[in-house]
């Protein structure tokens, strides 16, 4: 017998169970490659367990935008690093304590803020998408562009702003570097560069010397 | 209870395997058909000693790929080496679950449907950058970069793309999109018309995304000799080879379905027998797109790299944002004609 | 006015579609394939191929292991040894071999014999299957110009006029 909220349960701890190993395999593993894409199993379980709380729209964006774009962004920088794994073991010793200080620390923020959390909590309200007889993706749009259309906005602009920032940055004028004017290459015109000369065909005059054998000698200037 | 598991897990199984198994024959026949357009392009004949007019030839391939020995690059990172070819299939075969074949059958008839594509070609660059790298080759990992390169890129033209049609649409599942284009005017109906520099900048950036020719840097045989499949052999490259044609024929039979209205006919309704919907439609228009990926293979020269990015960050994205606004104004002003049923 | 005109013109993809429809056109071009085993391209009567020894038509060998063509042969791929022939006295090879692997097919053998003995056939399909069959000795040579002398004869009889 396949009940439908059983099933549901075993898969949100399935993918719990995933995404809380591959999480911990993204800090414990050694091939830095191997533990970027650790992390890209955790939005992965991420997404499926978004998926299972019928949140679809951002289960999907969060695998289009995260896994699809940044993480291969991420895989790219990473796969170009020349990382030497003896020097960064070297100093595990020494930051130890430094280390296991800032963990607990923000194991116990972690539990407070939880533990403050769950004092105020409350059961998960219906479903508004499904209150309002939409699907998930339609009825975010709306929630989006009409009530939280402000921030939206204001987020998408801080956004741009990152873009331009991050361009700006890395822009320089190099000299002496000649750049290729793709557009100027395409609309050359035969006609302006290439000067066709039509001539009478001309006959080697026979006697003269050096006109009918091959030029051995260089011709002078 | 038997009933149940016969509902629940047999026959999504054979429709799954339905859909697959049809699918690996098509991608084996559209790798004959597409040496035979080649050899004709080129005034040769083809492939055409293997059974009647070469038609087994693909098979034989098969045949020659499963026999062949997998060779594992010295000092290649051997786990992600064998998981790259299935990385770059699953996500190939996993998008046909959404592709409807006609107005009542698809695997799966998600509401999300386009955002399910999009994440699912956008997973396929994992395949292709994992061998790159994994295979411990110079030739393997300049390809590995072009192709993540050139397909993320493309990715953002084609989405905006996929906006465009589903503003006009309205909704996200493929059914309603092929419904919206449905109306009684037959051709004139389908969106190819109203989004027709879209249209272009769609199937162009699909061709770049599967890194088909003009877009095939990334496995320029002239330079990097096949790219990031270069040190695979045998079976493991029959894996890329089926995800890259089976990506092939999804970018086509996409095409047809937000373009070219899937399976409805370019006929009015009026005229008779001609003018019904029938799933032949959307095959002979994927046919049609599936045709133009050869013929563009055998017309253009390979672009250059700086072009193909130069291509898709300063035109295509353009062309794509403006049209999302004049999408935005046709749907507004009700300038265009939506269907609401097949 | 002519960088906005090309901007359009780009655009368009208005040569894009061109080379597009000239690919369409040889599409459906007859096709200039030659199913090689099937059929074959015609061949010129002094097309060089495998090499050969003829025998006058009493069945007396031509070669009087003159060396000519051994001296004249630019890859060194004729070897030839010779001794007074133990029935009559004449002087023969006991050796003539070729071997293919050095040989170029240039014909240079056929003009310098005196005798029109070595000559180089029609033949240009065969293959060896173990090492050392690359070199044809004196035997298998004269064994070639007995099977194919009449083709032989008849692309000399039709080139004699130009010699």
């Amino acid at each position: 017998m396949i009940d439908p909220q059983m099933f549901q349960l075993v898969c949100f701890y399935a993918f719990a169970a995933v995404t809380v190993i591959a999480a911990l395999s993204v800090i414990t593993l050694r091939n830095s490659v191997h533990a970027v894409l650790a992390l890209v199993l955790t939005f992965f379980s991420t997404a499926c367990i978004w998926m299972l709380a019928e949140a679809e729209f951002l289960a999907i964006a969060l695998i289009v935008v995260y896994v699809g774009a940044v993480m291969v962004l991420f895989l790219f920088v990473v796969m170009m690093l020349d990382i030497d794994q003896e020097k960064l073991r070297e100093g595990f010793v020494k930051f130890l304590p430094v280390g296991l200080v800032v963990a607990v620390v923000m194991l116990v923020e972690m539990l407070g803020l939880i533990g403050v959390r769950v004092m105020h909590a409350q059961t998960m309200g219906v479903n508004p998408a499904t209150a309002a007889g939409m699907s998930n993706t339609a009825w975010l749009g709306m929630a989006l562009y009409t009530q939280y259309l402000l921030p939206f906005e204001v987020a998408a602009l801080i956004l741009t702003v990152g873009v331009i920032a991050a361009v700006a940055l890395t822009l320089r004028q190099r000299t002496g570097v000649r750049h290729q004017q793709a557009s100027e290459q395409v609309a050359v015109n035969a006609r302006d560069r290439v000067r066709i000369v039509k001539m009478a065909a001309e006959r080697p005059i026979v006697g003269e010397p050096g006109s009918q054998s091959a030029p051995a000698e260089e011709p002078k200037p | 209870m038997g009933d149940q598991i016969l509902h629940q897990l047999i026959i999504p199984i054979l429709l799954v395997v339905a859909v697959v198994l049809p699918l690996t024959l098509t991608v084996a026949l559209y790798v004959y058909w597409e040496r035979k357009v080649l050899g004709w392009m080129h005034v040769r004949m083809g492939p055409n000693q293997i059974g009647p007019l070469g038609l087994l030839q693909a098979f034989a391939d098969v045949v020659k790929l499963i026999c062949k020995e997998v060779i594992l690059p010295t000092n290649a990172n051997k786990f992600l080496y064998y998981t790259a070819p299935l990385l770059a299939l699953i996500p190939a075969l996993a998008a046909w679950a959404v592709i409807p074949f006609g107005a009542r059958f698809a695997l799966s008839n998600a509401n999300a449907g386009l955002l399910y594509l999009l994440a699912m070609t956008s997973l396929g660059v994992y395949g292709i950058i994992l061998a790159g790298w994994a295979s411990n080759s110079r030739y393997a990992l300049l390809g590995a970069m072009r192709s993540a390169a050139q397909v993320i890129s493309y990715e953002l033209a084609m989405g905006l793309c996929l906006v465009c049609v589903l503003v006009l649409a309205g909704s996200l599942n493929l059914t309603d999109i092929v419904n919206a284009q449905a109306g009684h005017k037959g051709i004139l109906d389908w969106f190819m018309w109203p989004l027709l520099p879209v249209f272009v900048v769609y199937f162009v950036s699909g061709v770049a995304e599967t890194n088909r020719a003009p877009f095939d840097v990334a496995e320029g045989e002239s330079e990097i000799v096949a790219g990031f499949h270069v040190e695979y052999s045998g079976s493991t490259f029959a894996l890329f080879f089926l995800a890259e044609y089976a990506n092939m024929i999804l970018v086509s039979f996409l095409a047809s379905l937000l373009f070219m209205g899937g399976w409805l006919s370019p006929f009015p309704e009026s005229v008779p027998v001609l003018g019904h919907t029938s799933f032949i439609w959307l095959l002979a228009k994927a046919f049609f797109f599936a045709f133009l990926f050869l013929w563009f293979r055998a017309t253009f020269p390979r672009y250059r790299y700086d072009q193909i990015m130069r291509l898709g960050w300063k035109v295509f994205i353009p062309i794509a944002i403006v049209w999302v606004f004049v999408a935005g104004c046709m749907k507004y002003y009700g300038w265009v004609h939506i269907g609401t049923g097949g | 006015m002519s960088r906005i005109t090309n901007y359009f013109k780009s655009l368009l993809l208005i040569e894009l579609l061109k080379g597009m429809v000239l690919t369409w056109k040889y599409l459906f071009s007859p096709k200039y394939t030659m199913r090689y085993p099937m059929e074959h391209i015609p061949k010129s009567n002094r097309f060089r191929g495998l090499h050969a020894l003829r025998r006058y038509a009493n069945g007396e060998e031509r070669c009087i292991a003159c060396k000519l063509c051994e001296a004249v042969c630019p890859a060194l791929a004729i070897t030839i040894d010779s001794a007074p022939r133990a029935s009559d006295g004449q002087r023969r090879t006991t050796r003539y071999d070729i071997d293919l692997f050095k040989c170029i097919y240039c014909g240079f053998c056929e003009e310098s014999c005196p005798v029109d003995s070595i000559v180089e056939t029609h033949v240009h399909e065969y293959h060896f299957e173990h090492r050392g069959e690359n070199v044809v000795n004196k035997l298998q040579l004269l064994a070639i110009g007995d099977r194919f002398e009449a083709d032989i004869a008849a692309a000399r009889a039709q080139d004699a006029a130009y010699r």
